[in-house]
């Protein structure tokens, strides 16, 4: 029985290329680097904005120069989400780097079709948001992208056209990972058992460290050398039975509990965990833990695919800046209130109109918030970080100058102009609209073109 | 019946999609996994993050892992992109839900999660203050 060897080598934009190697040396069939979180096509979009060249991850052509000289030997295939915005400019800039490497022979194929913006007038007027229930016409400022949550199907097409590379937007994390065992495996797009079992191995391997001792709230200060990142590495059987386990190289951990942590990340209903392919039920999965970091996952089982697909919107929300004072003991956490209401005033009687304010008693409640309880014991510093949100620009950067003047005018032993942005930077804000398409809306423009660098 | 902290009883992760918050915590057997589907509560839960979830908390059990999974609605600020808060990711909300105490059988009040020890981190930070030369390398 073949088992396919897939690896989880991206978790987002910006993590780290110094992965590849550990995962090519452990000879993996395929690395699959996901590059999208909801926020990211956000950042992309405005990417694309000021250079159409733009809108796809730029720390892509740094992971083709790892992976490429593996995949022109056949001993590896690459998969990634990192077109984001615009695939077709990534696809020029993976030609690019192959070139550039002397590299020629290689088939990159990219996948079109999830950036449904073009048709926004067609397709808009029918959605609602999937949270809210709110219509699109609710939509209080125009939408910046809107793009569907594509499926495995168009990355199986392009493995079966002989690709080497392939290149999409926004593809569904997991399915990256599915598409690779229903192209190697044979699967069948209505086997739902199989596509579960691939669309939880992707679920588990999508976040790279994450499954293998990062962000793990179990003895983590055990975790071996988590200086040297744990990138997942999934082997996967015809029978859909597979191991997570990581290369021996690396640092990390896996087994039952960093499973497990990864198994309800960012899920809402785990017995109906929808994906474009397949609703699949974590819930019916069975874990073993074999020791030398070894889970085995068998037992998944699927229902058929629902008729949507998931998919985003985002639209301009305002402009916001933050300030940061300290205070020390004694009394750090009055004195830090008094100057965050004295910067209130002042920034009142400026005359800036401020729509939101968010207050954080770093040292004290900032991260906890209503769960923290109350203590008579005294900090020993208190950071007070304030936030802000304005309809324009210009207002949220003025905002921050009226911290300024505190330097020599607030309670005794405070530290202004601490934080990012500095003075007079303002970032804008943006809403994530989700909401489902219907895919007989969406799949008859989903297109795959494959060319050789 | 004593009054513990869920820290000394569950691990715990967090994340988000848009404004929600998906906030998971893990039992390591049986016994400690009746214990929190009896006592970890939507209604509970709600009530301790007060006014930082604006929206409905609902459960989902899953007992092949031995977890709880809740899905909190309005639990960030707007969601990540449109937040003011820090945490606008609300990674640390894992760690806020098991700040709440539950009721436990007195029999195991004085049960204890392992505290790190991080005697290894430091030893890191002190060589690098003083600028020695890593003996790893």
């Amino acid at each position: 029985m073949t088992t396919i060897r897939i690896a989880g080598g991206q978790g987002f934009y910006g993590d780290t290329p110094r992965s590849v190697s550990g995962l090519i040396d452990d000879s993996i069939d395929y690395l699959c680097l996901e590059a999208l979180a909801e926020l990211t096509l956000a950042i992309l979009a405005k990417d694309r904005q000021r250079d159409e060249e733009r809108g796809f991850t730029r720390d892509l052509p740094l992971y083709l120069r790892a992976a490429l000289p593996a995949v022109a030997e056949g001993r590896t295939k690459v998969i990634t989400n990192a077109g984001g915005i615009n695939p077709t400019a990534a696809t020029r800039a993976a030609i690019a780097t192959a070139r550039s490497m002397g590299i020629s022979g290689i088939k990159i194929a990219t996948v079109l079709g999830d950036d449904l913006m073009p048709r926004i007038d067609e397709i808009g007027p029918s959605l609602t948001n999937l949270d809210t229930g709110e219509p699109f016409s609710a939509l209080p400022a125009p939408p910046r992208f809107l793009a569907a949550y594509l499926g495995a199907r168009p990355i199986v097409e392009a493995l079966e056209q002989g690709a080497d590379v392939v290149i999409t937007g926004r593809v569904a994390d997991a399915a990256l990972f599915l598409a690779p065992l229903v192209f190697e495996h044979g699967w069948s797009f209505d086997d739902w058992d199989r596509l579960a079992a691939g669309i939880l191995v992707g679920h588990l391997l999508e976040c790279s460290g994450q499954v293998a001792g990062g962000n793990f709230s179990g003895e983590w200060w055990t975790v071996p050398h988590p200086w040297d990142l744990p990138y997942p590495i999934a082997e996967v059987d015809a029978d859909g039975t597979a191991v997570i386990t990581k290369p021996a190289a690396s640092g990390g951990r896996v087994d039952l509990d960093t499973v497990r942590h990864q198994l309800l990340y960012e899920v809402h209903d785990p017995a109906a965990y929808l994906s474009p392919d397949v609703v699949a039920d974590f819930g019916s999965a069975v874990f073993t833990d074999l020791g030398d970091d070894r889970v085995r996952v068998t037992d998944v089982r699927g229902r058929p695919a629902t008729d949507t697909y998931k998919a985003l919107i985002a639209h301009h929300a305002g402009w916001s800046g933050e300030t940061k004072v300290a205070f020390s003991w004694p009394d750090a956490r009055e004195k830090a209130e008094v100057a965050a209401a004295v910067f209130v005033k002042r920034v009142e009687q400026a005359g800036y109109e401020v729509r939101e304010w968010c207050f954080e008693r770093w040292g004290v409640d900032a991260l906890g918030g209503p769960t923290v309880p109350s203590t008579d014991s005294e900090p020993p510093e208190v950071v007070m970080r304030i936030a802000w949100r304005c309809d324009d620009e210009r207002t949220a950067a003025l905002v921050a100058r009226e911290m300024t003047p505190l330097t020599l005018s607030a309670p005794p032993a405070g530290l202004t102009g601490m934080g990012r942005g500095g003075l007079g930077r303002a970032s804008e804000l943006l809403t994530i609209w989700p909401t489902l398409v219907d895919k007989s809306a969406v799949d008859p423009h989903v297109t795959v073109t494959v060319e050789e660098a | 019946m004593a009054l513990i902290q869920l820290r000394e009883l569950c691990g715990y992760r967090s994340g988000d999609k848009g404004d929600v918050s998906d906030v998971a915590i893990f039992a390591d057997d049986d016994e400690t996994y009746a214990l929190i589907v009896r006592e970890v509560t939507t209604v509970r839960v709600k009530e301790h993050f007060g006014s930082m979830v604006h929206g409905m908390v609902v459960r989902y059990e899953v007992p092949n892992v031995r977890a709880l999974n809740f899905v909190m609605r309005g639990a960030l600020g707007g969601g990540g992109p449109r937040s003011l808060r820090s945490d606008n990711l609300g990674k640390t909300l894992g760690g806020a839900l098991v700040r709440l105490e539950i009721e436990i059988p007195r029999a195991r009040a004085n049960q204890r999660r392992p505290r790190p020890d991080a005697e290894w981190a430091r030893e890191i930070l002190a060589r690098a203050t003083t600028g020695a030369a890593d003996p790893d390398a």
